[in-house]
C-alpha cells in the first residue's frame, strides 16, 4: 500500500470583475503527476481533461495517419474487454470517455459519477495502458477514418483550409491533414500503432487539470493508477516549421454555388510581448462576431455573406493569422475586395479609441462568464498549463487586456497586417477573380 | 429486473429532486408566462424569450419569414439603433443570438447576473417596437440567402433532406424547410416580415426563461416592470396547422451530387410526438431509438451490422418527440466498400426485423435507462440547456410538469412496449427511403 503523500503547492482565489471565483490547487500525486484541481462538491461528478503534448505532430516518416488511428482505437477494446465489452461497460457505469488528437496534443477526457469513480477509473485506466488494438477493430476504424478523408476530399471548407496548410507548411505535418492519406491509412499495421502509442503517450509531455466532486488525495491516488505506469519519456517534438506562402490568391476549382474562401498570413506566437495588442486588434477587426470590421462591412452593410471571421492561431511550432468568409460564386470577388481594403485600412490607420474601449470592456467582461460548469473550467486549466500559463494567469489576465495601448496596437499593426503577404485560397467556380500562382 | 446498486443511485436522486424544487413559474396580466431556474454556482444568467411561432407557423408563399424576421429583429427599435442591443450586450462582456425552428422562435443573452434589467429592457423593447426599413430587407434577404447558400445549397446532404421532408410531409408545413425554399426567400417582402411580427411577436405569445444566479421574485418583478405593459395580441389565432392525410403509399426518392463522398441508406417514418399529460408512447421510441442506434458500439444496429457482420461504416436510429405536431423516426446506414445500397438496405430491414423477433436485451435496456437516471445528475452542470427545454417544451404543446414528468416516464418503459412501438418500423406506407450517391455507380464510387 503506498502511503499517500500530497504536495499542495499553491491554493489561489481569484476574484474577477463578476466575482468568478476560481480556486485552483496544484497538487502533485504521490507518484509525481501534477495537475490542477477545483474542487466542486454541490454535484457528484468529476470532469477530468489529460493532455500530452506532441499529438499527430509526432507521427512516423510515411506514417501520417497513425496518431490519429490509434486514439481511434483506445475505446475499441482493451485489457479484457473487445470493443462492445468496453463500451458496454462503461454505459453501465454511466461514465463517459473522450480520446482525440490533433497536431500539437493528444486529449483524454472523462466524466464520472462519484459513486463509479473507482470502477470508471479502473476502466480508462486499460484505455491508456494496454489497449488491444485487435486487427478487426483496426480494420473497422480505419475504414470510418478513410470514409472521412473521402468526405473532407469533396467538402469546400476542409479542401481550403488544407489547400492553405500545404501551401503555407510543405514539408511539416502542418502541411498535411493528421487523418492521413488514403494511402498512408490503408498501410498502417498493428505494430505502428503500438509505434505512435509510445511515441505520444508519455509522462514528460502530460497535463492534468480536474474539476468537481474530488478531493486533492482522491484525485492524487487515482492519477497514478491511471496514468503512473506510462512511459516516462516520448518521441522528440518536431521542429519548427517555415511559413513558406507569399501574398496572392489561389483558385481551387470546384463545381459549387458559393465559394469558400480561407486567407491569411503568418501570425504572433502566444508568448511574445504584443501578443495581446494582437488579440485586442483582432477582435475589433474581425473576431468578435457581430460586433466586428469585417462583419459589419461585408455582412450588415452589404450583405455579401452570412459570416466572416478572423482569428489568431498561435500553434506550437508555427503561428498564423488567419480568416474565412464564404459568398456566391458571382459576389465573392467582391467579398475578397472588402476584406482587402479593410486590411489596408487597419494596416495604415489601426484601430479608433472608442474601439480599442469597446474591446476591452467586452472582453474582460467575457472572460468570467467562461467560467461556467465543471466540463468548461477543467478544459481552461487544462489549456493554460498546455500554453505553459502561470496558476496565477486567470487574476492577471483582464489588466493585460487592459493594459494594451493604441500604440501598441499601431506598432502590432504595422508588424502583423501587412497587404502585400496576405493569401486568399479560394474554392468554388468565382466569377471575376484571378490567381495569382 | 434491477441490480442493487442500480437501485442505490435511483434513491440518491430521489433525495436531490431535480427540477421540481429549482423551477418557479409566472403568468403575468397580459399573458406572458415566466419561468426561472436557479443556479448560483456562477454569477451569470441566461434570459431567453421564447415565441410560439416558427417555421410551421407561416402563411403559404413566404417560406423563411419566421427565420428572416429572426435576423430583422436586430435592426433598430423605436428605442435601439439598428444593431445597438448586441453591441450593447458586448460592451458588458455578454454573448447573444437567436434561433428559429419548426415550432419556435427563440432570442437569448448571456451576461453577468448583475446585467439582467439591461437586457431585460431591450428584449421587451424589440418585442413590439421593431422599426424596419427597406433597406434592412434588402441587405438581410441577401444574408439569408448566403445563410442557405452555405448551410443548403453547398451540402448535397442538406438539399437531400430538404427533398425527403417534402416527400415525408404531404400536406403538413413541416415539409417546408425552416430556412426557406430559395424562390421564395428571395421575394419576401417587409410587408411579410411586419405581418408575421405583429401577429405573433406579443407578450400573450411568449415565454420568458431566465436561468442562473437570480432570485425568482427579483424575476418576476423585473418582468412585471418591463415585459407587463406590453400589449397582447387580441386576436392571437390557435395553431390549427393542415393535418396530414393517411399515408398509403411508401415513397422512395434517390439523390445524385458530384459532391457526395459517402452514398447511405436513410429512411424515416411519420411517429407520434410527445403529448401533455400522454407521453408513454413517445418515451417507448425514445427508448426505441437508444436501443438500436444511440451508441457506435453496444446498440442493436452496430452490433448487427459493423461488428457481426461487417458490412456497416456507420449505422443510427434516431427520433425527437419534442415537437407539436408529428414527428419522424428515423434509420441510417452507410453501408461498407463494395456493399451497394440496395444491399445496405436490405440489411438494415433485416437487422431491425431480427431484433423484433428477437426482443429487448435486458442489460443493454437496463444501461441505457442507468445512463438516463446519470443525465439528470450531469445536467445540473449546464443550466442553459435546461432553459432550452423548458423553452422548446412549452412552445411545442408541452407543460413544466410533462417536462418534470418525462424521466420518470422513461424509467417506466418495458421491453414490450418497445417492442409494440417498434411495429411502426414494419409499415413502409407512412415512410420516405431516400439513396445518396453520386452520379456514377455505388460499387465505382466505394473503390
Amino acid at each position: 500500500m503506498k502511503q499517500i503523500y500530497l504536495a499542495l503547492i499553491a491554493l489561489l482565489t481569484f476574484a474577477t470583475t463578476a466575482q468568478a471565483e476560481v480556486k485552483i490547487q496544484q497538487i502533485t500525486s504521490p507518484g509525481g503527476i501534477t495537475a490542477w484541481l477545483v474542487e466542486e462538491h454541490s454535484i457528484p461528478f468529476t470532469s477530468l481533461e489529460i493532455r500530452f503534448k506532441g499529438g499527430a505532430n509526432l507521427d512516423a516518416a510515411g506514417k501520417r495517419g497513425a496518431t490519429n488511428l490509434m486514439v481511434g482505437l483506445l475505446e475499441e477494446g482493451a485489457g479484457d474487454k473487445d470493443a462492445r465489452q468496453f463500451a458496454a461497460a462503461a454505459e453501465r457505469l454511466a461514465a463517459s470517455f473522450g480520446f482525440s488528437t490533433r497536431n500539437d496534443s493528444l486529449s483524454v477526457s472523462a466524466k464520472f459519477l462519484s459513486e463509479n469513480r473507482k470502477a470508471a477509473m479502473a476502466l480508462l485506466q486499460t484505455a491508456l495502458q494496454t489497449p488491444r488494438f485487435d486487427q478487426d477493430a483496426i480494420d473497422r476504424v480505419r475504414a470510418q477514418i478513410v470514409s472521412g478523408i473521402q468526405s473532407d476530399a469533396k467538402d469546400p471548407d476542409k479542401i481550403s483550409g488544407r489547400t492553405f496548410d500545404e501551401l503555407a507548411f510543405a514539408g511539416h505535418p502542418y502541411a498535411t491533414s493528421r487523418s492521413g492519406a488514403l494511402e498512408s491509412v490503408a498501410a498502417l499495421t498493428r505494430d505502428d500503432l503500438l509505434a505512435a502509442k509510445l511515441a505520444t503517450m508519455a509522462r514528460d509531455r502530460l497535463h492534468v487539470a480536474a474539476v468537481g466532486d474530488i478531493t486533492p488525495t482522491q484525485l492524487g491516488a487515482l492519477l497514478d493508477e491511471l496514468l503512473g505506469d506510462l512511459p516516462a519519456v516520448g518521441a522528440d517534438m518536431p521542429e519548427r516549421a517555415k511559413y513558406q506562402l507569399k501574398g496572392g490568391v489561389t483558385l481551387v476549382p470546384y463545381d459549387t454555388p458559393q465559394s469558400v474562401v480561407t486567407f491569411g498570413l503568418e501570425g504572433i506566437k502566444r508568448d511574445d510581448d504584443d501578443f495581446f495588442a494582437a488579440y485586442l486588434m483582432n477582435t475589433i477587426f474581425g473576431g468578435s462576431g457581430r460586433q466586428s470590421r469585417l462583419m459589419e462591412e461585408v455582412r450588415e452593410k452589404r450583405g455579401l455573406t452570412y459570416g466572416v471571421y478572423s482569428y489568431l492561431l498561435p500553434m506550437d511550432y508555427a503561428e498564423l493569422y488567419m480568416g474565412s468568409v464564404a459568398s456566391a460564386n458571382d459576389r465573392v470577388a467582391e467579398s475578397i475586395d472588402v476584406i482587402r481594403t479593410e486590411w489596408i485600412k487597419l494596416a495604415e490607420n489601426g484601430v479608433t479609441e472608442d474601439e480599442l474601449n469597446g474591446a476591452k470592456t467586452y472582453l474582460t467582461g467575457a472572460y468570467p462568464l467562461r467560467f461556467d460548469g465543471n466540463g468548461p473550467i477543467a478544459n481552461i486549466m487544462v489549456g493554460m498549463q498546455m500554453q505553459g500559463l502561470p496558476v496565477d494567469y486567470i487574476a492577471t489576465r483582464n489588466d493585460k487586456v487592459n493594459a494594451v495601448t493604441l500604440d501598441d496596437i499601431a506598432r502590432v499593426a504595422k508588424r502583423m497586417v501587412r497587404p502585400e503577404d496576405l493569401h486568399f485560397v479560394v474554392v468554388g467556380q468565382p466569377e471575376g477573380l484571378e490567381a495569382s500562382d | 429486473m434491477r441490480i442493487p446498486s442500480l437501485v442505490v443511485l435511483a434513491l440518491t436522486l430521489m433525495v436531490r429532486p431535480l427540477m421540481a424544487q429549482d423551477i418557479n413559474s409566472y403568468t403575468l396580466e397580459n399573458g406572458m408566462e415566466v419561468l426561472v431556474i436557479e443556479d448560483h454556482r456562477a454569477p451569470v444568467v441566461v434570459q431567453m424569450v421564447w415565441y410560439r411561432a416558427g417555421a410551421a407557423d407561416e402563411k403559404p408563399g413566404v417560406s423563411g419569414v419566421a427565420h428572416f424576421l429572426e435576423h430583422l429583429l436586430f435592426k433598430a427599435t423605436d428605442d435601439l439603433e439598428s444593431g445597438e442591443l448586441s453591441d450593447t450586450v458586448a460592451a458588458n462582456g455578454g454573448s447573444d443570438n437567436a434561433f428559429t425552428s419548426k415550432d419556435y422562435t427563440a432570442y437569448y443573452q448571456r451576461i453577468a447576473a448583475d446585467r439582467l434589467e439591461l437586457v431585460m429592457t431591450m428584449e421587451a423593447d424589440r418585442m413590439r417596437d421593431l422599426r424596419l426599413t427597406v433597406d434592412d430587407i434588402a441587405t438581410e434577404r441577401d444574408v439569408i440567402l448566403e445563410e442557405r447558400n452555405m448551410r443548403t445549397e453547398n451540402n448535397p446532404s442538406a438539399l437531400f433532406s430538404e427533398q425527403r421532408t417534402a416527400a415525408q410531409y404531404m400536406n403538413h408545413p413541416y415539409g417546408i424547410p425552416i430556412i426557406g425554399w430559395k424562390h421564395e426567400m428571395s421575394k419576401l417582402s417587409l410587408e411579410d416580415a411586419l405581418a408575421y411580427y405583429r401577429r405573433y411577436y406579443a407578450p400573450n405569445n411568449a415565454i420568458l426563461v431566465v436561468a442562473g444566479d437570480v432570485q425568482p421574485t427579483d424575476v418576476l418583478a423585473l418582468a412585471q416592470k418591463h415585459y407587463g405593459p406590453l400589449a397582447p395580441t387580441v386576436d392571437l389565432p390557435k395553431r390549427n396547422r393542415t393535418i396530414e392525410p393517411p399515408q398509403l403509399s411508401e415513397r422512395r426518392l434517390s439523390y445524385q451530387d458530384a459532391r457526395v463522398s459517402q452514398p447511405y441508406v436513410i429512411r424515416t417514418y411519420l411517429a407520434p410526438e410527445r403529448n401533455s399529460g400522454d407521453q408513454t408512447q413517445s418515451a417507448a421510441l425514445t427508448m426505441l431509438a437508444e436501443l438500436l442506434g444511440g451508441n457506435g458500439q453496444t446498440s442493436v444496429l452496430s452490433r448487427k451490422l459493423q461488428f457481426e457482420q461487417q458490412k456497416a461504416i456507420y449505422t443510427s436510429a434516431f427520433y425527437d418527440g419534442m415537437s407539436l405536431d408529428q414527428t419522424t423516426f428515423g434509420l441510417v446506414i452507410v453501408p461498407s466498400v463494395g456493399i451497394s445500397l440496395t444491399e445496405g438496405e436490405a440489411l438494415l430491414d433485416a437487422a431491425v426485423a431480427e431484433f423484433i423477433e428477437e426482443g429487448v436485451d435486458a442489460e443493454q435496456f437496463e444501461r441505457i435507462k442507468m445512463q438516463l437516471r446519470a443525465g439528470l445528475i450531469y445536467e445540473q452542470d449546464n443550466v442553459q440547456a435546461l432553459a432550452n427545454r423548458y423553452g422548446s417544451a412549452l412552445t411545442s404543446g408541452l407543460t413544466i410538469k410533462d417536462v418534470q414528468d418525462w424521466p420518470q416516464i422513461l424509467q417506466d418503459v418495458t421491453a414490450e412496449d418497445v417492442i409494440k412501438a417498434a411495429a411502426l418500423l414494419l409499415d413502409k406506407k407512412q415512410a420516405v427511403t431516400g439513396w445518396l450517391s453520386t452520379p456514377t455507380t455505388t460499387e465505382q464510387v466505394s473503390q
